[in-house]
């Protein structure tokens, strides 16, 4: 059986053949383990549907979508979402207030103005901040930021919805900073270049070249960003409250979906229970906002690269 | 002097009308300036008030740092309060989260960019899997409250969370070995294809062992975003608070990030202290994790030069 006893050739075709029958193997093998993703994807879809239509026997589509009061624990319930959703928008609003300005002038700053060095040592920097998890943000929320907007504006609430969008804001800085930022160093040399030929100062180059060229991977960064803080739960659940509110007012608490889905889980939920099922109806609600927004910010990358590439 | 003489050589009167209009340029380079600043500024003050929001929480709480803090279970009174519970449960997640989905994450990854027919499949795997990259931790969370608690019946234990984490973590790792392979400079790909080698050889001998270094950075970062969750384990029953260490996989759990938000969800001063505390014991193993990532991704530079 070893190489010296046969001819080469037929020792060729059996390692031949062995490897393309391993090849086969793996194949099938590896498909089969990549189907994971697509099971996570059906089962999540699935489990949402399945326990949101045994909600949906109980109250509405209409009184869902158009209710104007969440007030799942109290007797009579009632499950209106708008409270929680126009949290929710609050928040991510208010947090985009926050992080688009911000991230977008760091970006300009790495991309445009910093040395070469510099850039590549506060790359990382602001990388790494985005690996800060969201409870420490709640931490930073509640015994930092909180005190700190009472003493500024005294009518601040204990729980309200500006500390937390302030602190979803920082959280998502690096997100958007990062993301703008490759969309800054895309736009070609050659235009920032016609742009100074033409006499333009660094700041008139900015504006009116290098920001609209790369204005459909800033609106990406933005679009990702906003689902980011959609779906942000933890500092959102500690800094802002548990009380569905219908307000403008960024100084009172008030809640978002995902901080009901926190506040229903810390009690002890009865399997089957209206709360129970409601849980999978405001996951649903956030699974379908997020996946929109998704949907949106790649097909402005796809753009993107369409046009640079 | 220089200037003074230009200037009064400006005030004669020039044969062509436009050299006479007054420049408006000091006024757009002062205002180029200033913006310049302001980006400067903006970077300078993110990062000085992260640092700030850090080192006042460092001074929270390292005075509850000590041996105790590390051996104690968390009780009622904050001078008796530990993590070790928490400590061991995150120790088991992130071993259970890495034997499930470091394999899983890096052979999906492989077969996706090195072995699969590019097609209308593949395509759709791949959109797949970026949209579950943008899927909620909360969704995360419900999903594994449905499936892995209840209908596979494990219950609240430390499997149902680590399951659940892994699935999250899924995305982030096939998405950063994807990247590590494409980096491969593809004549080494090219030269074991044409000495006849299978594609399957040449993933495992040649790409993979080039895109090791990518791929473990990946890895480290996703787990280290695993480590730091917490959503999804409230919504799965991890315990607030636990006075035994885990002894397997079906048992109850809790976490670091699980201990911070209870002591940071109340009121006493003492709780807040813990919670900063905790917060920077597990500040501590994900910079630890990340200086592993950046050390890696810095030697694997030095070894191709």
């Amino acid at each position: 059986m070893t190489q010296s006893d046969q001819p080469l050739s037929e020792w060729t075709n059996k390692a031949y053949r062995r490897a393309r029958w391993e090849q086969t193997f793996v194949h099938y093998l590896f498909l089969a383990i990549s189907f994971v993703t697509i099971l996570t994807t059906i089962g999540i879809i699935a489990t949402l549907a399945i326990e949101s239509q045994h909600f949906f026997s109980h109250i509405t589509f209409s009184e869902f979508l158009t209710g104007t009061k969440w007030e799942p624990l109290f007797e009579p319930k009632k499950f209106g979402v708008l409270p929680i959703l126009w949290g929710t928008m609050m928040i991510a609003f208010g947090a985009c207030a926050v992080a688009v300005p911000t991230g977008v002038a760091i970006a300009l700053y790495l991309s445009e103005y910093a040395h070469p060095k510099v850039r590549s040592s506060l790359k990382p920097i602001i990388e790494l901040l985005a690996g800060i998890p969201s409870v420490v943000f709640g931490y930073f929320a509640v015994t930092i930021i909180t005190p700190f907007l009472q003493k500024l504006l005294p009518s601040t609430e204990v729980f309200n919805a500006a500390s937390a969008a302030l602190t979803v804001g920082i959280m998502i800085i690096p997100l958007v900073a990062s993301l703008s930022e490759d969309a800054f160093r895309s736009v070609p040399q050659s235009m920032r270049d016609a742009g100074y030929a033409l006499g333009a100062t660094p700041f008139e180059v900015n504006l009116r070249v290098v920001i609209p060229a790369a204005v459909s991977g800033i609106m990406a960064s933005v679009i990702l960003a906003f689902a980011r803080a959609i779906g942000e739960t933890m500092a959102v659940s500690l800094a802002a409250g548990s009380s569905p509110n219908l307000t403008l007012n960024f100084l009172e608490p008030i809640q978002t979906m995902t901080g009901f889905i926190v506040q229903v889980s810390m009690g002890d939920v009865q399997h089957g229970s209206i709360e129970y099922q409601s849980l999978f109806a405001v996951a649903g609600m956030l699974f379908i906002v997020t996946m929109i927004f998704n949907y949106l910010a790649r097909k402005i990358v796809a753009k993107m690269k369409q046009a640079y590439e | 002097m220089i200037n003074l003489n230009l200037n009064s050589n400006a005030t004669t009167k020039s044969e062509h009308p436009l050299l006479d209009q007054k420049g408006n340029l000091g006024k757009r380079k002062l205002k180029s300036y200033i913006f310049a600043f302001m980006c400067f500024l903006a970077t300078v003050s993110v990062i000085g008030l992260i640092a700030y929001l850090i080192l006042d929480t460092y001074l929270q709480g390292s005075a509850w740092i000590n041996a105790d803090f590390f051996t104690n279970f968390a009780s009622r009174m904050p001078n008796k309060s530990g993590i070790k519970a928490a400590l061991f449960g995150t120790i088991w997640l992130l071993g259970i989260t890495a034997l499930f989905s470091i394999p899983v994450g890096v052979i999906s990854g492989i077969y996706l960019e090195e072995l699969m027919k590019r097609g209308y499949f593949h395509r759709f795997i791949s959109v797949n899997v970026s949209n579950l990259a943008g899927v909620p931790s909360v969704v995360y969370g419900i999903f594994g409250l449905a499936f892995f608690v209840r209908m596979l019946g494990f219950e609240r234990s430390l499997l149902s969370g680590a399951l659940t984490l892994s699935l999250m973590s899924l995305p982030v790792i096939i998405i950063s070995t994807r990247e590590a392979i494409a980096a491969v400079p593809s004549s080494i790909k090219m030269g074991a294809l044409a000495m006849g080698a299978t594609k399957w050889q040449t993933a495992r001998d040649h790409i993979f062992p080039t895109a090791l270094p990518g791929i473990l950075t990946g890895v480290i970062l996703a787990l280290s975003r695993a480590v730091g969750e917490t959503a999804p384990l409230i919504i799965l029953g991890a315990v607030s608070f636990l006075a035994f260490v885990p002894q397997g996989w079906n048992d109850g759990y809790t976490a670091l990030p699980m201990q911070i938000y209870t002591w940071v969800s109340k009121p006493q001063e003492e709780f807040h202290q813990l919670a900063a505390a905790t917060i920077i014991v597990l500040l501590g193993v994900l910079l630890v994790a990340n200086s592993i990532a950046i050390f890696i991704r810095i030697r694997s530079r030095k070894v191709k030069l």
